[in-house]
């Protein structure tokens, strides 16, 4: 049945290969035509939304190959003011082995060498988490340019990343300034995210919209394009710190741009919906957006990501459920 | 079975099933084999058919062929039944739909996934959409049920009522149809279609268990020789239809006459209309959900995509890319968009159409993917370069097909939409309110969505226009079909025709005078009748009284044609303006009243006082009318989504009146006004015998303000002309008042067009106050606009 077409060779599949193989998006002009053309219909998107999840489903053997696929798709996170370097440390080591062994061998998955698709910290523990994942082939993400909010001083904001990436991150999540979306200031964010992705230089970029502060899905729309013609590597719904974080309407407008973008430029932007993403059955429906709308290419973790803290637990209990027949229990994981 | 390890790599989809096993363990219950289900229990099953799988095409169980004694038990079950069910309490009767509500949760997946084998539709579609709306129509008429006696005040259930369902929704169709009849009080005998019997055998069987009362609900099952015998039987009193406009016309044809109100729910051909201003995207999951939900097999399909020619290549080249993405399997799959198409008969249609299509020089499109080989699986398919004139863009196909053509302007699209006899529903797609809010009541449908598409409930009205049939299921509007007004019309008594003097013997009047022989009024003009005859008019003594002109069918083509020309107009004006025009009516008829007054003396004998009152009633009715015109609102039903659905209350369009003989003045007033007030124009053919005073009113209307071509005015032989009207394709509804065998052969005729008919055969007092809303309801068509919101 149909799958699209779309390439199955993704080579750049392996956790922390962002981008092999995969022409990364110089970015582009910015078309303010095309930007304020984009209208986008809520109730229309909201309906085709709520049948993702009902339309298509995993059992079984899928189900299980599915959750494995979407461990090696997590940026496994920690953003609290009361990190330290021992619950760093000890995100890294599950991000390094996010299964039980005895899980691991049941599923036959052993040869699959599964690990997380990279930890994302703040910039303060980016030594740290690169200094433990040493050799495991995981790349440290930082969140940056005054992450939550984006509201310190541009040259501040700006001066975040170089300071990340020297300190050993790969891929920078940076934030943007709501108030250029909400005033309808397109080239001011697209100056802003252009400005951010020549200071990463050769690692990657993840520019957080923060859609539930931007109003409407049209914005959201409008954002999204701003941010790829500017060079973004991935777009990504939220900081995790907003009141309403990754939704499926709003990750379903956002994948229809990044396949507008595609179909422009040829270019392939990643996703990382992120914020509230808790439970095994919310991933799958992730999954689900992903194959129908764009293809499996965006199944790798090149190209999608959650953001997530939590998820990864109920996964491992989903997988046990999966090998023993019993239903399983947290405590029973061990902990990130 | 590929590995844990191989499916991380190819991350394809696996096999979903859902379970089958309750449901064969109720199949085998029964012994794979049912009688109908009468009078509270199952009888022996007679000479039986298969019921097939689609998917599979093997037997699922054998039903009975009903027969016509079959037909006779149920309806004498369903009578017998009557006289103790229209008399509980409606909370008791709300009771009992409610109960049926829960009965239908509690069996939610038994019922979802029986209709899935049974039609072949995904048990996506069974479990999210049909069965939960089953079970929503039962609640909302249990709601009907309690307030009947309010809501309904003056109004009586119609007594035992014959439904005939499709198989593209069963169940569903199934609760539109049985919830309203019974809480209204009446008493069913249904039939579902023979491919998918299986639904409502299970539902009459636990709707027992759930406590409604022997005889109330019956099932027969059969082909369309069971249809026939409930459709001609004597004691049934409505006949509910809901299949094809082929069926629906024979229906119409063999009810003709009988007494038996008629609904029909019938084809369509709908149009789903993309603005270039239009969310592209959501446009694509509109056309999926438009017309590959169900497999295409859905009465109000989105079959034409009309598409504005700035966006059409962009919204094609979406559109295959999603086509490519769906997937076509067993039902029974929850990962699947399509399942089976309901019968080898229906995918040999689609398939010969499908090959037309090409042949006509269409082009066509399918995924690259094939389609499962065993059982009835059809791919999606879509046409592009399709004129209006293919046999594709005008037949409905009932099946996954979809045919594209583009337009121009925004009224350009209106005419495309409107280019079909059908008129069911129609989508329309455009972030512009203010083009949405202009369409929407342009096109000639029951039911638009703006935005969306295939949303139903059953607050919300549902039917068609034109060849779509008539009557709403749903709603208030849906309530009116399954019950009749009953109080104080001064209704009954036999036809009191008399017949017109022959004009070879009619006396001639003693006094020579100016003559002043009325010609037709069409158009606004006083025009001299094709013929070139005249008729004679004799009073009660059989004294000449003056002469009108014969008119013939060449003067109604003239006067449909002028009043086409004025309905545009007339529609779209102020109620304020209707409403003044039809009291100015009013006023310069009081003017003249003792002239009408006398013209009534002399042609019908009534004394001084009669004929006075006569005129003053028709003066207060005008009053009436004129009141009404700016108060019968639509509404904006409560449906369950961030949104509204607009009921609009729209005139039909041209209509026909065939004005009854007594009462010659106030007659033709209290049938012609409520139509001039609802904003339809018309052509009125006043009494036969006594026409003079309709003849009257031409200087009347000339002088009234009332535009050309609204009211036109054609005398002569009654039932001749009649005929004539109810066979006009584009006068789209008659009024009838008279002979019981004129109200059959108009009924009969009417089946050309599908045209709305209202016949009356019993002589009614005038005088007495008329249930406007009656009136006002039969003047006019639903259309419910559904418009979700939210930026």
């Amino acid at each position: 049945m149909a799958d699209g077409g779309v390439m199955r060779d993704a080579g750049g599949g392996k956790p922390g290969t962002a981008h092999g193989g995969l022409a990364r998006n110089p970015g582009q002009p910015l078309d303010l035509d095309r930007v304020r053309s984009l209208r986008v219909n809520r109730s229309a998107v909201e309906r085709r939304a709520a049948t993702i999840p009902t339309r298509r489903t995993v059992k079984k053997e899928w189900q299980a190959a599915w959750l494995l696929k979407a461990i090696t798709l997590m940026d496994l996170t920690t953003l609290s003011g009361d990190d330290t370097a021992g619950n760093v440390r000890r995100l890294c080591a599950k991000a390094r082995n996010p299964l039980r062994d005895d899980i691991v061998r049941a599923l036959g998955a052993e040869s699959l060498d599964v690990k997380t698709g990279a930890v994302c910290v703040y910039h303060q523990w980016v030594s740290t988490a690169v200094a433990a994942l040493e050799g495991s082939g995981v790349p440290v993400a930082a969140v940056s340019t005054g992450f939550p909010a984006g509201l310190s001083p541009f040259e501040q904001r700006l001066a975040e990343i170089p300071a990340s990436v020297k300190a050993g991150a790969q891929e920078i999540d940076i934030v943007i300034t709501r108030a250029h979306v909400l005033t309808g200031d397109w080239q001011a964010l697209y100056d802003e995210v252009k400005a951010f992705r020549a200071a990463c230089g050769d690692a990657h970029i993840k520019a957080i919209l923060a859609t539930g502060e931007l109003a409407t899905l049209s914005n959201v729309a409008r954002a999204s394009w701003v941010a790829m013609q500017a060079g973004a590597d991935f777009i990504k719904t939220s900081t995790g710190k907003e009141g309403t974080n990754a939704t499926l309407p709003v990750s379903l407008v956002m994948v229809r741009q990044i396949r507008e973008y595609e179909a422009a430029t040829g270019f392939k932007v990643g996703y990382k919906p992120a914020g509230g993403i808790r439970t095994a059955k919310q991933a799958l429906d992730y999954l689900l957006l992903m194959k129908e709308e764009l293809g499996d290419r965006w199944l790798q973790p090149d190209l999608f990501r959650f953001g997530a803290s939590a998820l990864l637990t109920d996964i491992e209990r989903q997988l046990e459920h999966f090998v023993t027949g019993r239903y399983a229990a947290a405590h029973r994981q061990p902990m990130p | 079975m590929p590995s844990v390890a191989e499916i991380f790599k190819t991350m394809d989809y696996g096999p979903a099933p859902e379970s089958d096993a309750e449901a064969r363990a109720w199949l085998a219950k029964h012994g794979g084999k049912f009688g109908h289900f009468v009078n509270g229990a199952w009888t022996k099953s007679g000479s039986t058919f298969d019921v097939i799988d689609p998917s599979t095409n093997t037997s699922l169980a054998k039903v009975t062929q009903g027969t016509q004694k079959d037909v006779d038990a149920a309806v004498a079950a369903a009578r017998k039944a009557f006289s103790k069910w229209s008399k509980l309490t409606p909370h008791a009767r709300a009771r009992h739909l409610y109960a049926l509500a829960r009965m239908v949760q509690k069996h939610a997946r038994l019922f979802a996934v029986i209709e899935s084998m049974d039609n072949g539709k995904p048990i996506r579609e069974t479990r999210d959409l049909d069965i939960p709306l089953v079970a929503r129509h039962f609640y909302h008429h249990a709601g009907w049920a309690q307030l009947f006696a309010t809501e309904f005040a003056g109004y009586a259930p119609l007594g035992v009522v014959g439904q005939i369902i499709p198989w593209n929704f069963p169940l569903l169709m199934l609760a539109w149809k049985v919830a309203p009849a019974l809480a209204a009080g009446n008493t069913v005998v249904l039939k579902p279609a023979e491919f998918t019997p299986l639904s409502a055998l299970l539902f009459a069987e636990l709707a027992y268990e759930a406590g409604l009362p022997p005889g109330v609900l019956n099932i027969i099952t059969g082909d369309g020789k069971t249809g026939a015998a409930m459709v001609e039987h004597k004691d049934i009193d409505k006949i509910a239809f809901t299949g094809s406009t082929d069926v629906g016309k024979i229906i119409r044809k063999a009810t003709a006459g009988s007494g038996k109100k008629l609904s029909l729910e019938l084809g369509g051909k709908s149009p789903f209309i993309v603005y270039e201003d239009a969310d592209l995207d959501s446009v694509v999951e509109g056309v999926v959900d438009a017309i590959w939900f169900n497999q295409g097999q859905v009465c109000c399909a989105g079959s034409r995509l009309l598409v504005q020619e700035g966006v059409h290549d962009t919204l094609m080249a979406k559109i295959r890319a999603r086509m490519e993405k769906l997937r076509v399997g067993k039902p029974l799959d929850k990962a699947v968009d399509m399942g089976a198409i309901v019968a080898p008969e229906q995918l040999d249609r689609i398939t010969k159409l499908v090959a037309q299509g090409k042949a006509e020089g269409a082009e066509m499109w399918q995924p690259s993917w094939s389609v499962p080989k065993n059982g009835c699986f059809y791919p999606p398919t879509l046409f592009t370069n399709v004129e209006p004139a293919s046999t594709i863009a005008q037949v409905e196909i009932f099946g996954p097909v979809l045919v594209a053509m583009s337009f121009r302007t925004p009224e350009e699209s209106v005419a495309l939409a409107n280019n079909t006899p059908f008129g069911l529903a129609a989508s329309v797609w455009t972030e512009n309110i203010n083009l949405a809010l202009d369409i929407a009541p342009k096109i000639k449908a029951g039911v638009v969505w703006v935005n969306a598409t295939n949303l139903f409930d059953a607050a919300a009205g549902f039917g068609g226009y034109r060849e779509s049939g008539f009557g709403r299921e749903g709603g208030r509007e849906g309530m009116y079909e399954y019950c009749r007004w009953e109080m104080g019309d001064g209704r009954g008594g036999a036809t009191a025709t008399k017949k017109a003097a022959s004009p070879l013997t009619s006396p001639i009047s003693p006094l020579p005078s100016i003559d002043r022989t009325p010609k037709l009024f069409i158009g606004g003009k006083q025009a001299r009748p094709d013929s070139g005859y005249s008729r004679v008019i004799v009073g009660p003594k059989g004294a000449r009284v003056g002469e009108v002109g014969e008119g013939n069918r060449k003067d109604l083509r003239n006067a449909v044609e002028a009043a086409h020309a004025a309905a545009k107009s007339w529609s779209k004006s102020t109620a304020h303006l209707r409403a003044q025009i039809l009291y100015y009516i009013g006023e310069n008829l009081d003017a003249r009243g003792d002239e009408f007054a006398a013209r009534l003396r002399a042609m019908t004998g009534a004394t001084a006082a009669q004929a006075r009152a006569e005129v003053d009633a028709s003066i207060a009715r005008l009053f009436t009318y004129a009141a009404w015109a700016d108060k019968y609102d639509g509404a904006v039903h409560n449906v369950p989504i961030r949104g509204v659905a607009l009921q609009m209350n729209e005139p039909i369009g041209v209509v026909a009146v065939v004005a009854p003989d007594e009462s010659p003045l106030l007659g033709f007033i209290s049938t012609v006004a409520p139509l001039l007030a609802t904003g339809n124009a018309v052509v009125a053919v006043p009494s036969e015998v006594h026409p003079l005073s309709a003849t009257d009113l031409y200087t009347v209307l000339e002088s009234s303000d009332v535009p050309d071509g609204v009211v036109n005015i054609v005398t002569g032989a009654k039932d001749v002309l009649a005929k004539t009207l109810a066979e006009h394709d584009d006068v789209e509804a008659i009024w009838y008042w008279g002979s019981k065998d004129g109200k059959k052969a108009v009924e009969l005729a009417s089946a050309g067009n599908m045209k709305r008919t209202w016949c009356h055969s019993a002589v009614r007092d005038w005088q007495v106050e008329l249930p406007a809303r009656e009136y006002l309801r039969e003047a006019t068509q639903v259309k419910n606009i559904w418009v979700p919101y939210g930026e």
